[in-house]
């Protein structure tokens, strides 16, 4: 049986401390005891925006967003993207877009995520998937919705799965998800 | 190139927080170990030493750009030359290797490797994002990035081709946490059981919290050195212990950032580019593959790292290594998760592609003088993590690398007891070791040959 968590998250944040003892006077003794001291933690705050570009893989996620996936492929060889890519790692060549929205699609590995990085933490328990889409040659990491994440098994590989499409686009990968088929 | 002798290394102590020194006093306390068990004095190594690499991962952690000077400056390495390394997980093991470079190359004759990280300046899920960001920032982390989630969607792939299973999985976490038991530099020394592991906390199905390292603050040196090295350092005074331990082999291999990019090759392209010699040399191995390829198996897929196959391949072709399983004592390898040290498994031709899960569980890989708590129903062939690993040692990650090389020189030195001060890990004459370094989802793998001449 798993076992719940057995010990609190360590988290920052606390009261703002205005001094730290330090001896009154500094006799030899009192500067010898000062390499007996704990070390003094203070936090210090960080954030910034970036502006991000999509650079060549912009259409990709314009497709999303008119709630169409499209994929990358080679103009001679036909070696096919399901990520976006501009090139061609063979090749070498500049890749052409294709529409593979209503590709046969089915889960080719997955997990489900009970934790996450911070960013992701609220929306734990979630699945992710690794998508093989029919006469493509290569995966899409995506989200799989409509299976119940408790009940995880190594069935759900193999699985035919179909995407769904945000109504109200982030202009993120997440903009596409899927879910069973049928 | 010249032969290059790895005379001496220092580990600090990793935990999970060391807020009683900054990195550079950190990676001191490795270093001063590392001279001070060659007999030398601080001065007297500084003298004589030519350089060093440095190696760290990541800037965000430490929230302070150009810190490889900032522990150049505090060894009192100025100002001979140095460089920063970075590889994610494989950082340490680069840096070992760019060392190496320096000195086979002629350039320098004594050099050290030192690397740190220090991952508890953040809290442990903002620490995993940082992590994560080492994936596609504008198709990978977005979705949801978490490196464990990455290796779980691995490692149902590997059991759902292969029927790897979670209690195999498990023999992976018992045997380094009660390795680490006996290693005093280790994070985590605990003996745990095979339900033990299945009980604990679900992180990312169908890996456990005690199937994953830990985040950790720690430092590594080592130091390697040419004969004309050896000869200047033991004229002031060294004491480096014969046989020396000589690094006779170095690989390198890569891949996609993005592993759903990762090529599904064929059967004869698998045969004729990444098989290793002594798989090709089979006609039951090839019958083995075929048979493989027949219900579904592609290469490398999400289940097998290219990276890590291509670096063995080198490392084993410069030192002269056909079979892996019979020629090296022991590797000290990546296992950042119990699946990815048995999808290693099979990258170093210990076992074939889709064995790893029964080999870890064959007690082929364990140590012959600990007791496990279990019956295993093979003996020791080639121990895998004599230390504790990453699992159970911890992974400061540009420290890790260094960390398994100071590991495998002090085996090879046969030094473990006095190290340790228990020499329950050391393995009898051992010979020959591996040690292998692997960063993001298998993108940058290095292996490298250490042996007693």
């Amino acid at each position: 049986m798993t076992m719940l968590p057995n010990k609190r998250a360590e988290t920052l944040g606390g009261y703002i401390v205005h001094n730290v003892p330090f001896p009154k006077e500094l006799t030899p003794e009192a500067l010898e005891w000062l390499k007996q001291m704990t070390p003094i933690q203070i936090e210090q705050p960080y954030s910034i925006t970036y502006l991000h570009s999509y650079a060549q893989d912009s259409p990709w996620f314009a497709g999303l967003t008119n709630k169409k996936l499209l994929a990358s492929q080679d103009p001679e060889t036909g070696y096919t993207y399901a990520t976006p890519r501009g090139n061609d790692m063979y090749t070498g060549d500049e890749t052409n877009w294709i529409d593979i929205t209503d590709r046969r699609a089915e889960v080719h590995a997955f997990t489900v995520c009970h934790f996450g990085s911070e960013e992701f933490l609220a929306e734990t328990p979630f699945v992710l998937v690794q998508v093989e889409f029919e006469g493509v040659d290569t995966l899409l990491l995506s989200r799989l919705v409509g299976v119940d994440p408790m009940e995880a098994t190594l069935d759900w590989i193999g699985m035919e799965i179909v995407p769904k499409f945000l109504r109200n686009s982030k202009l993120k990968p997440t903009d596409v998800y899927f879910v069973p088929a049928g | 190139m010249r032969p290059v002798y790895a005379i001496s290394g220092g580990v600090s102590k990793f935990a999970k927080a060391r807020p009683d020194k900054t990195f550079p006093a950190l990676i001191k306390e490795s270093y001063d170990y590392a001279i001070a068990d060659l007999g030398l004095d601080f001065p007297t190594f500084t003298e004589i030493v030519d350089g060093s690499v440095a190696s760290y991962f990541s800037d965000h952690f430490s929230r302070q750009l150009m810190a490889a000077i900032m522990g150049q400056d505090y060894l009192g390495l100025l100002p001979k030359p140095s460089h920063r390394v970075e590889g994610g997980g494989a950082t340490g093991g680069i840096c070992f290797q760019e060392v190496w470079k320096s000195i086979a190359s002629g350039h320098m004759d004594v050099g050290v490797g030192y690397g740190f990280e220090t991952m508890s300046h953040v809290e442990t899920w903002k620490g995993n994002e940082f992590i994560a960001l080492a994936s596609d920032v504008s198709t990978d982390y977005p979705v949801g990035g978490f490196y464990s989630g990455y290796y779980a969607m691995m490692v149902t792939r590997h059991m759902k081709e292969y029927g790897t299973t979670v209690e195999q999985m498990a023999h992976v976490s018992v045997k380094n946490h009660i390795n680490a038991y006996h290693n005093p530099y280790a994070q985590k020394r605990n003996r745990y059981t095979i339900e033990d592991v299945r009980n604990s906390v679900m992180v990312a199905w169908p890996l456990t919290r005690l199937d994953i390292c830990v985040m950790s603050d720690g430092a590594a040196s080592t130091i390697l050195a040419s004969e004309e090295g050896i000869k200047k350092l033991e004229a002031a005074g060294a004491v480096i212990p014969r046989p020396l331990v000589k690094v006779t082999g170095i690989g390198r291999g890569t891949d996609a950032m993005r592993m759903a990019d990762r090529p599904h090759v064929d059967y004869d392209f698998f045969m004729e580019n990444y098989a290793t010699p002594q798989e090709k040399d089979s006609d039951d191995t090839a019958a083995y593959y075929k048979d493989l390829w027949g219900r579904g198996t592609r290469y490398p897929g999400v289940h097998s790292f290219r990276a890590g196959r291509t670096a063995g391949n080198q490392a084993y072709e410069h030192a002269g290594i056909y079979d892996p399983l019979e020629e090296l004592d022991f590797v000290e390898l990546h296992d950042a998760y119990t699946s990815s040290e048995i999808q290693t498994y099979e990258d170093l031709g210990l076992c074939r592609y889709g064995e790893g899960g029964p080999f870890a569980a064959s007690g082929k890989a364990f140590l012959p003088n600990v007791d496990y708590g279990m019956e295993l129903p093979e003996k020791s062939a080639c121990a895998v993590n004599p230390s504790g690993g990453l699992i159970a040692c911890g992974h400061p990650v540009g420290a890790t690398g260094l960390m398994q090389a100071v590991f495998a020189i002090w085996q090879l030195q046969g030094a473990i007891g006095k190290h340790f001060e228990d020499d329950t890990l050391q393995i009898k004459n051992a010979k020959r070791g591996a040690i292998h370094s692997h960063a993001g989802t298998g993108t940058y793998v290095t292996v490298s040959i250490l042996e007693k001449e």
